[in-house]
């Protein structure tokens, strides 16, 4: 799961992380006030930002014409005209797709004057199965560029989750940032709290980007997270009711939430020949040899190793509702599921759906006869395929015709 | 001989009692596998009954242990409880435990996997199928099965098979027995980002294992381990090896169904996978239909 900007700085702040002051407004009036508060307690900049799950904000542009989903106000005036042309707007971005996002809510924050900008995540590292904080001078830009063009520049530092994070692993962090004086003593604190989010929330990453020491209004230095982004485990969400709260349905697709209800893993794709599997890797396999064979998936759908009749007939529902969809290819492998099963579901979500399209079924497996002779004596005109192949260029050769 | 488990590995299943373990505790006492208890606490004292073979149920893997001499487990707990119980047969000093559980935060295996260091029991999984020795009776019976495999799809012979994915396991194996080539052990380790055992871990232990002849070894999108195996296989491996990685099609940051496959930042991609699969001399399945082809080929 994947929760707004705002809310991952509520996460950070609970652990003691240092975050630009300021508030989440779903009106203008509450973007007005929240901007009358910030100049009246001395800030002389506010920064308004649209809240979105997708990333290039602040280089995208709305679909009224409006440029930019983050701007800078000097004053109350412009953060209300910059809240006016957010709130309930659409915004495009590179990662929204042409469609854009509706801007529901957005964070009027306090711009600090940003003295030099900085990179820090914490995230798993599957090769030793530790945790790995990283960090970097080189903040602000793009940390795939860094680590592929300058590695040297990212700081690399594991913790041993025996005994969780110690002060002289943030303390060696932030002198290899070259931090001193203020902005060292804050940094240390930010970066253990940063690491503490991300263990105790179960997050699958936490990753501040820029991490900036900034001038405060009373001219000192201090370190702050200008930008924080956060994706939980979904599998420990569980024992975080708090974190579950934070889930914003408007940011997902609702083919993938109608799914979710059936315990069906599905993720919509741009292509033609909508697939129906049993298990993940066979799922993605599917999706592969289609592309192989010339033909593009409109979807990945996993029905999970113990398939009812239920969920085959919600699964056929969903990926029907996708206007792109050509054709539909059925692959599964019942190895302790029963093939007949499967048929059945599939003979009764035919005739529920009044399915037009080409239906390409390879079934394999426990009870395969039955399954294929309930196939067959259904009266339905289902293409069956002997192998993932045969099946493969069966439906890429249907959506051709 | 195979790896991991023989057809008189003694096993124990954990969450005995519930609909899942139940249904394959009998699917494994069918298969011919010697199920020797089950663990369920607060059920200790009572019998699992399946087809006249009675399996006494322990309220922990300790007491199993020491009363039945059971060696490896299959651990069917619910995900918030299943780190406790692979731990407690780390203590119970088994040789094998096998995860299948499905859901399991990713904390909860950093923790356990860091306890387990220094430790004698290996893990296999999460979220696996498991692992199937095939037996000599009909449709492979009388092997040790140990998860959630179709024991009847394989037949005892000379390939070893590794994968991240259930039904993509199946595939393979499925291909080889249809072809008339039996398997001397298959492994499923799961597609969780944080793992007992690794493709490496398995590839070692079939390349020193005298009855494995061949190894298919199959990946997903997503961490670096296949490029790790294959990087070990090109400086030692002695036996042919043909693979296949799934998700060459799936986009960027998605999470593809199994917690562990995602590309993300540019890495785990299918296509370098396949470019270290390739340097490595490993025989590259074009699609999902051909691993055992592609392997047979190389024999």
């Amino acid at each position: 799961m994947n929760i707004h900007e705002y809310q991952a700085k509520q996460l950070l702040k609970q652990h003691g992380v240092a975050v630009p002051s300021g508030e989440p407004c779903k009106t203008v009036a509450e973007a007005k006030a929240a901007a009358e508060k910030l100049f009246a307690a001395g800030h002389t900049l506010a920064v308004i930002k649209s809240q979105i799950h997708a990333g290039g904000r602040g280089k995208g542009t709305f679909k009224h014409g409006f440029k930019g989903g983050v701007k800078l106000a000097k004053s109350v005036d412009e953060a209300v005209n910059f809240a006016e042309n957010m709130l309930g707007k659409t915004l495009v971005t590179v990662q929204t797709g042409p469609e854009g996002r509706v801007v529901q809510t957005i964070l009027v924050a306090a711009a600090e004057k940003i003295l030099k900008e900085y990179y820090l995540a914490v995230l798993l590292d599957r090769a030793n199965s530790r945790p790995l904080i990283m960090a970097s001078t080189e903040g602000g830009v793009d940390i795939e560029e860094v680590a592929a063009h300058s590695p040297e520049k990212i700081i690399k530092e594991w913790v041993d989750p025996a005994v969780g994070i110690q002060p002289y692993q943030a303390r060696k962090i932030a002198s290899g940032l070259g931090l001193k004086g203020d902005a060292f003593n804050g940094a240390v604190k930010l970066i253990m709290g940063v690491y503490k989010t991300w263990w105790e929330c179960d997050a699958s990453m936490v990753e501040i980007n820029p991490l900036a020491v900034v001038e405060t209004p009373a001219g000192k230095e201090a370190i702050i997270c200008v930008d924080a982004k956060i994706g939980l485990d979904d599998n420990a969400l569980y024992r975080h009711a708090d974190i579950l709260a934070m889930r914003d349905l408007a940011e997902e697709s609702p083919l993938e939430i109608e799914a979710s209800k059936f315990a069906l893993n599905y993720i919509k794709l741009d292509g033609s020949i909508a697939c129906l599997v049993n298990g993940a890797g066979l799922a993605m396999s599917t999706m592969d040899i289609i592309q192989h064979f010339g033909g593009m998936p409109a979807n990945f759908l996993d029905v999970g190793g113990g398939a009812s009749k239920d969920q085959v007939s919600a699964a056929f529902k969903i990926i029907l509702s996708d206007p792109n969809v050509k054709a539909i290819f059925v692959n599964i492998f019942g190895g302790i599921m029963d093939c007949n099963v499967i048929a059945t579901g599939i003979v009764e979500a035919v005739r529920e759906t009044g399915l037009k399209l080409p239906l390409v079924v390879r079934l394999e497996g426990n009870n395969v006869a039955a399954g294929k002779a309930t196939l067959a004596s259904s009266g339905l005109t289902i293409i069956s395929g002997d192998t993932m192949a045969d099946a493969a260029k069966k439906v890429v050769a249907a959506v051709a015709a | 001989m195979s790896i991991l488990v023989t057809p008189q590995t003694r096993l124990l299943v954990q969450g005995i009692t519930g609909a899942f373990g139940a249904r394959h505790a009998q699917l494994s006492i069918d298969y011919g596998t010697q199920v020797v208890a089950g663990v369920t606490p607060g059920k200790g004292g009572q019998i699992f009954e399946h087809r006249g073979v009675k399996v006494p149920i322990f309220d922990t893997v300790a007491e199993a242990v020491r009363e039945t001499k059971a060696t490896a487990s299959a651990v069917f707990v619910p995900p918030p409880f299943a780190a406790d119980a692979i731990l407690e047969g780390v203590d119970a000093q088994l040789d094998l435990v096998v995860a299948i559980t499905e859901g399991i935060p990713v904390n909860d295996m950093i923790k356990v996997k860091r306890a387990m260091q220094g430790r004698s029991t290996r893990l296999i999984g999460p979220n696996c199928p498991g692992i199937v020795t095939p037996g000599e009776g009909k449709d492979s019976h009388g092997g040790c099965r140990i998860g959630i495999a179709p024991g009847y799809i394989h037949k005892r012979g000379h390939i070893g098979v590794v994968s991240r994915s259930g039904t993509l396991t199946y595939e393979a194996v499925y291909q080889l027995t249809s072809r008339g080539v039996g398997q001397s052990t298959c492994v499923g380790i799961g597609g969780d980002p944080v793992n007992g055992t690794s493709h490496l871990d398995v590839i070692q232990l079939f390349m020193a294992d005298p009855d494995t002849h061949g190894i298919i070894m199959i990946g997903e999108i997503g961490g670096s381990a296949e490029e790790e195996a294959a990087e070990w296989i090109k400086a030692h491996g002695t036996k042919p090896v043909a693979g296949f990685i799934a998700g060459a099609t799936a986009p960027p940051g998605r999470r593809m169904g199994h917690a562990g496959a995602i590309v993300s930042g540019g890495k785990g991609t299918a296509q370098a996978k396949f470019d270290a699969f390739r340097a490595a001399g490993i025989g590259v399945a074009a699609t999902p239909s051909e691993m055992a082809d592609t392997l047979l080929k190389m024999m």
